[in-house]
């Protein structure tokens, strides 16, 4: 049998990433672990990059790698407790429960091979590019996004409030990091501007090349997680009135436009005919500032007080 | 027979098991939390090896639309999952007093 | 003739990284890993980065690789900083 070199580097490339999944969760020393898992979206985005997804390559930089990695970290450094040992059942008892997943994974890798090998299909894929041209927009997952499953994504960001809002119901903010060094604040103040530069072409070439709402949102917040890790408590977000405003904007936009396509067109969120593209940029600014401080929120991981808190305080009263 | 589609696709399934393994027998919370996060790289995986139609045609969108979506809910849903375990563990910390 | 001058910087700059690589899993201590990491990454990087705009051909892909090098070096060297700082800090209160 020949394999040709990009199946090599498939092979290569799934062994390394299963490796690497495998290492980050049977490491016994958890910080070891999340670094692995940081290295496991990494690889993740190379293999994104590899299968033909930049868009996806992009999101899973910034965010599987970047503000996951982010988020775990800071979860290991504030809360100890989470890396014990505890709950019912986990003292090597269930190594049914392993054999039962190996069993699974054989039924569904089974149907796979069956699947891909003798009954291959197209799916959506030729409907869509016959539609793209009436979208508004030319980058086919925008389009998929923000036109014609638009309404799996305004529910996806009403899922986002509802996660930051549990966040910040469940307690005070994380406490805060010691004001940066000279190297860190050299560094953040090259790369402050340099992200939001970035996120902004990214939210504006959505509509032709991979980017979107989602990359930019991510790429701000990833600005904010910087801020804060250099010192800055309220990782540069404004204040709790403007901070609720912008945490709605992206489902409010939604509303508004599908209303105003309900109005007009008569179905919720029926584009007017034309004004596709318009509408999806500024559903997709709204969003990104939502999903900016929806992620920067997560990651501060709390309610703060109005001032900003010094690391040795811990309490703080609702924003 | 062998493609990069099928590659993908079953490394995809066996990083879901992987995960799912993990999330059930894991030790720590915030390892489970990584299990979850490592099956649901498995899902996405899944989705785009599904996706693929080699190195000259063009993907289909769709399931890559749908793995961005789920990418962005997942960080929240860790996020969620993470100050859910620190509230835990801080009320526990209170009953033993 | 450009892609054989493309191709072995791009070997050479793997090489890089492969050095880089080992001194992280063989070198005794956390200063010195770091030290091999950043030098070989550096490098590695940049002929790299030298190797895929000579293959591209663009001076516009060239250009945006060139300032991709200098955002990782500067990255990398500051957390390579903050990493050693952190590091010498714990081992002065122990």
């Amino acid at each position: 049998m020949i394999i040709d070199a990009w199946l090599l580097l498939d092979l290569i490339l799934a062994l390394l990433v299963l490796a690497l999944g495998w290492a980050s969760l049977a490491s016994p020393d958890l910080k070891r672990g999340v670094t692995l898992f940081i290295a496991f979206g990494m690889l993740l985005a190379l293999i994104w990059a590899r299968l033909r997804a930049p868009d996806l390559a992009l999101a899973e930089a910034v965010i599987g790698a970047g503000l996951t990695g982010a988020l775990l970290l800071s979860a290991l450094r504030d809360d100890p407790g989470l890396e014990r040992p505890g709950g019912p059942g986990r003292d090597g008892s269930g190594w049914w429960l392993g054999l039962l997943t190996l069993a699974l994974a054989g039924v569904m890798g089974w149907a796979l091979t069956h699947a891909l090998v003798w009954h291959p299909n197209s799916g959506q894929a030729q409907a869509i590019a016959a539609a793209l041209p009436e979208s508004g927009v030319s980058n086919p997952v925008t389009a998929v996004l923000l036109n014609f499953r638009a309404y799996d994504t305004f529910l996806e960001l009403a899922v986002l409030l509802v996660a930051v809002l549990g966040i910040l119901a469940l307690g005070p903010a994380r406490p805060a990091y010691r004001p940066a060094g000279p190297v860190l604040a050299g560094l953040s103040r090259w790369l402050l501007p340099l992200l939001v530069v970035t996120a902004g072409y990214l939210l504006w070439v959505g509509a032709h090349a991979p980017g979107g709402a989602f990359q930019a949102g991510a790429l701000l917040a990833a600005a904010a997680v910087l801020l804060r890790l250099a010192g800055q408590a309220d990782a540069g977000l404004p204040g709790p009135a403007a901070r609720r405003w912008l945490l709605v904007a992206g489902v409010a936009a939604f509303i508004a436009v599908g209303l105003a396509g309900l109005l007009g067109s008569g179905a919720f969120l029926q584009y007017p005919a034309g004004w596709a593209g318009s509408l999806i940029l500024l559903i997709e600014s709204a969003a990104t500032l939502s999903i900016a401080v929806t992620l920067a929120l997560a990651f501060i991981g709390g309610r703060q007080s109005e001032i900003p808190v010094s690391p040795v305080e811990k309490e703080s009263t609702p924003c | 027979m062998l493609s990069s589609s099928l590659i993908f696709a079953l490394t995809g399934v066996a990083l879901f098991a992987l995960g799912l393994r993990g999330a059930l027998l894991h030790p720590a919370l915030l390892g489970r939390v990584l299990a979850i996060n490592v099956s649901g790289a498995g899902v996405f995986m899944l989705l785009v090896a599904l996706a693929y139609r080699g190195p000259a045609g063009n993907p289909d969108p769709l399931p890559h639309a749908l793995v961005l979506t789920g990418i962005v809910v997942a960080v929240s849903a860790t996020a969620l999952a993470l100050a859910m375990g620190r509230r835990l563990r801080q009320l526990e910390e209170q009953a033993d007093d | 003739m450009n892609d054989v001058i493309g191709l072995s910087l791009v070997f050479i700059g793997v090489g890089f990284f492969l050095a880089g690589s080992i001194g992280l899993l063989r070198l005794p201590d956390l200063l010195s890993r770091l030290h091999a990491l950043t030098k070989a990454d550096n490098l590695g990087l940049g002929l790299l980065a030298l190797g895929l705009g000579i293959l591209a051909g663009d001076w516009l892909i060239g250009l945006k690789l060139f300032l991709i090098w200098l955002l990782v070096m500067g990255a990398g060297a500051a957390a390579a900083h903050l990493i050693a700082g952190q590091a010498l800090r714990r081992e002065d209160s122990r």
